[in-house]
């Protein structure tokens, strides 16, 4: 096991490097000057040149992605075209809000979507399983803002529950905290959990025809330890990887949500850094997120082993 | 009770409310940006500007009727052949750090914005030397007179010439700076800017507002609020939803398609706080053909006119106004001389010019925003008018930022150059011909676009020298029938967005930008 994960974690290496050189030259070879967006509207073509020498984009290509790959291998992310401060502060400030919006999106898109989805599959053909898988269509075919705004009117302008948008910090109050979590999870958790809702309905409905499903039944064994321990648990590989891919979408989604929301973090910070075209934060930040998706990707094969002792690394 | 329902009954009351604690006078705004840069002498970004009133002060500043006022300046002299002037600061103006405001703070502060404002750049080449005599005094001596030096230290908009201290305004004019020491009448708290989220302002006690009433960006600064937070909403719709439902006291700029529904709420005010407004403006690259001609320029004269672009982008005509005067309606230089039959979509007369300057029907490119909502319809308007004035249009779109990076290229068009864009000033950039960004026809030495035209370049530098308001007047409108010939660039209307507040919100300045003392929320 243990070498298998220094392998896979050799694997990255690469990855990460052609993930490092394609965001780098994406974001050369795209249109947009950083120092004409810097300049302002007064500015003559020399101010402009000047901004361009002092934030180095003079330099030829293969000049600017030696120094800043030399800078990242000593762990320098370098410094935002545009807020005085180092990409890695930026990026340690913006983490919470997207850790905690990320995670509790898939605790509630988990909680949800498996019952729901073994439920379907369970009630085959009835109206319960064109219900969920209805809602399952809705919730693929949806956008992520239709979603949101849609929330944001029912609970917080009509109804006044919850707060309309921002964010609080798990410092400042745990109650400011969820109430203004509530919102944007569930507005990212809809396609999650109609992503895993179908994925656990057709395993578990594929389970269910297993003989040693009939066989206990026959022993008298109760419905609910039936799905909950003998289905659900073989069926778990799919459902796990699922979950797993499912994490790209959740990048996606934070990008949108936590503009609809204005949450202060990383998805915010991409969009904000990809308008202003500022250089180091996106790349900084696209690698960060290629990061976070390898290491996602690793845990999920190595959850394999706890569904399925059969499979062995 | 079992353990769960304990635990059901805590979520419910942690649930209870949206209201949270906060202090009576902490006023939350929603501001057109968020705050990104912090030095308002290294950028001309307006929300740079916005934060440079809220920490900075000014030796001038431009009252409700756009006259020029001390500020930080107690009494100022002019020499009878006005080629020296000496200045007295106020007594007890503070630095942020409590040290006193000196003589040598405001010429090191000048000679930085200088370095950086264009008005500021034309300003100095009238200078001779600039130094303190004291603590309190310092002089400026001219090598000839201008009419422009008070105005220009009372500059109103970007770049504004605010004062720093001297180990802040001795940073290089091309870098930022990283010290945030002002002397203005709220402190900014670097602790809790977070850029993206919020950026927090709180009000400095030991400031001394001036005696007299507050009236535009002068007058008494009288500080009602303890602190200032401006929250980085992004999204307009969330922004309008966050001050109905009093999630915030202050939008800035919400835009028109939203303010029916503003207006249907009757716990939100809308103030009209900028007279002046805003102006589109269409600028043509007079380096490349077919531009490169002026008869060609004027055809679009002709072509075009501003109701047009105005219904199209602002709607509603309470909130727009069709003006001629290059240099803003409402203000004491606004002339129509030389737009005459101008901007009024002759297109035969278009087409007649087209014909005489021979022009042979390659298309031209029109670069187009998608995503600024305040410029997005500005380019399909412009195609359809002057494709009927005889043009044929290539209208490329992208986001603002490209278009921001591939105007300043000078290259052909079919190697990523451009022919025409559209933007919009806010008027208290461009209220004369010095000022005016596009008016500047220094060709390398001019904005964007390189107009290039030696008779312009010199009635700016006449009205630079001229002193005599009414001889002011006369030049621009020498300039206006100049630009009627040059067609540096087009203007295509003014508009106005006013500020949305909750009702219990008052005191909003008339000015030439959004500032905050004065307003108090009850």
């Amino acid at each position: 096991m243990l070498g298998y994960i220094l392998r896979r974690l050799l694997a990255t290496i690469p990855v990460l490097l052609i993930v490092a050189v394609l965001v780098f030259l994406m974001l050369r070879l795209t249109p947009g000057d950083p120092a004409a967006v810097i300049a302002g509207d007064n500015a003559t073509s020399e101010q402009i040149a000047m901004i361009r020498s002092r934030l180095g984009l003079d330099q030829p290509i293969l000049t600017q992605f030696l120094i800043w790959s030399g800078n990242l291998l000593s762990g320098n992310f370098g410094e935002s075209f545009f807020f005085k401060k180092t990409v890695a502060e930026l990026i340690v400030g913006r983490l919470e809000p997207t850790v905690s919006l990320a995670l509790t999106t898939i605790v509630i898109a988990v909680l949800v979507a498996v019952p729901l989805g073994v439920l379907a599959a369970y009630k085959h053909g009835t109206w319960i399983d064109r219900v969920v898988m209805g809602f399952s269509v809705l919730g693929f075919s949806v956008p992520v803002f239709v979603i949101g705004y849609a929330l944001i009117y029912v609970f917080a302008i009509t109804l006044n529950w919850l707060p309309i948008q921002g964010y609080q910090s798990i410092s400042g109050g745990f109650r400011g905290f969820l109430q203004r979590l509530i919102l944007p999870s569930l507005t990212l958790s809809v396609i999650y959990i109609a992503l895993i809702a179908r994925m656990t309905r057709a395993s578990v409905l594929e389970v269910l025809g297993e003989d040693y499903i009939r066989t206990a039944r026959a022993k008298g064994q109760v419905e609910r330890k039936i799905l909950f321990r003998h289905a659900l648990k073989n069926a778990a590989v799919p459902i796990v990887t699922v979950i797993g891919i499912g994490v790209a979408l959740l990048i996606g989604g934070v990008v949108v949500t936590e503009s609809v929301f204005s949450i202060p973090g990383l998805g915010r910070l991409t969009v904000d850094a990809v308008l202003a075209r500022d250089y180091p934060t996106i790349q900084a930040v696209i690698l960060l997120f290629s990061v976070v998706y390898i290491a996602i990707n690793l845990c999920v094969d190595l959850a394999y082993t706890l569904f399925d002792p059969r499979i062995r690394y | 009770m079992s353990f769960a329902w304990r635990m059901a009954a805590f979520a419910a009351a942690a649930l209870a409310g949206t209201s949270v604690a906060q202090a009576q006078t902490t006023l939350k705004a929603v501001m057109h940006s968020d705050v990104k840069i912090l030095d308002p002498i290294w950028t001309t970004a307006y929300i740079v500007r916005n934060h440079g009133y809220m920490i900075y002060d000014t030796l001038f500043a431009l009252d409700e009727k756009g006259e020029v006022k001390p500020q930080m300046v107690d009494t100022y002299t002019e020499s009878p052949d006005k080629l020296t002037y000496t200045f007295k600061l106020r007594d007890g103006l503070l630095w942020h750090d409590e040290k006193p405001v000196t003589a040598e703070d405001c010429v090191a502060s000048i000679k930085r914005w200088s370095a950086r404002d264009p008005l500021g750049q034309k300003v100095m080449s009238f200078v001779d030397t600039i130094s303190a005599s004291d603590d309190k005094t310092f002089t400026i001596k001219l090598k000839s007179p201008t009419g422009l030096l008070l105005f220009a230290l009372g500059k109103p908009s970007s770049n504004v010439p605010f004062m720093m201290p001297k180990r802040v305004a001795e940073t290089d004019p091309n870098t930022q700076i990283s010290d945030f020491t002002g002397s203005g009448p709220f402190k900014f708290k670097q602790d809790e800017w977070k850029p993206g989220d919020k950026i927090v302002y709180v009000k400095f006690d030991k400031y001394k507002p001036r005696s007299e009433p507050a009236s535009g960006l002068a007058g008494g600064k009288v500080v009602k609020l303890d602190r200032v937070e401006w929250l980085a909403i992004s999204d307009h719709q969330q922004a309008a939803n966050a001050l109905l439902g009093g999630e915030i006291d202050y939008y800035e700029q919400p835009p028109h398609d939203l303010i029916p529904l503003l207006k249907s709420d009757k716990s939100i005010k809308l103030v009209d706080y900028n007279p002046l407004g805003l102006q589109y403006t269409l600028r043509p690259n007079h380096l490349l053909p077919p531009f490169n001609n002026p008869k060609i320029r004027q055809a679009m004269f002709y072509a075009l006119n501003q109701k047009d672009f105005l219904d199209a982008t602002i709607g509603n005509p309470d909130y727009y106004k069709v003006c001629k005067a290059i240099f803003v309606c409402g203000t004491a230089l606004a002339t129509e001389k030389g737009m005459e039959n101008l901007l009024e979509s002759n297109f035969k007369r278009s087409q007649e010019l087209l014909k005489e300057a021979g022009y042979d029907g390659t298309p031209v490119v029109l670069l187009h925003s998608t995503d600024l909502q305040v410029l997005t319809n500005l380019a399909p308007v412009a195609k359809q008018l002057l494709e009927k004035g005889g043009f044929k249009v290539d209208m490329q779109s992208s986001d603002w930022q490209t278009v921001v990076s591939r105007r300043t290229r000078k290259d052909p068009v079919d190697k990523g150059g451009w022919n025409l864009m559209l933007t919009s000033w806010v008027s208290a950039d461009i209220l004369n011909p010095v000022m005016t960004g596009f008016i500047n026809a220094s060709c390398d030495k001019a904005a964007f676009g390189w107009p290039c035209d030696a008779e312009m370049e010199k009635l700016r530098d006449d009205f630079a020298r001229e002193t005599d308001p009414a001889k002011q007047k006369e030049i621009v409108e020498k300039v206006q029938l100049r630009q009627r010939e040059v067609v540096t660039h087009i203007h295509l209307g003014q508009y106005y967005v006013p500020i949305g507040t909750r009702g219990n919100i008052s005191g909003i300045l008339t000015a030439a930008a959004p500032v905050f003392w004065n307003i108090e929320k009850k």
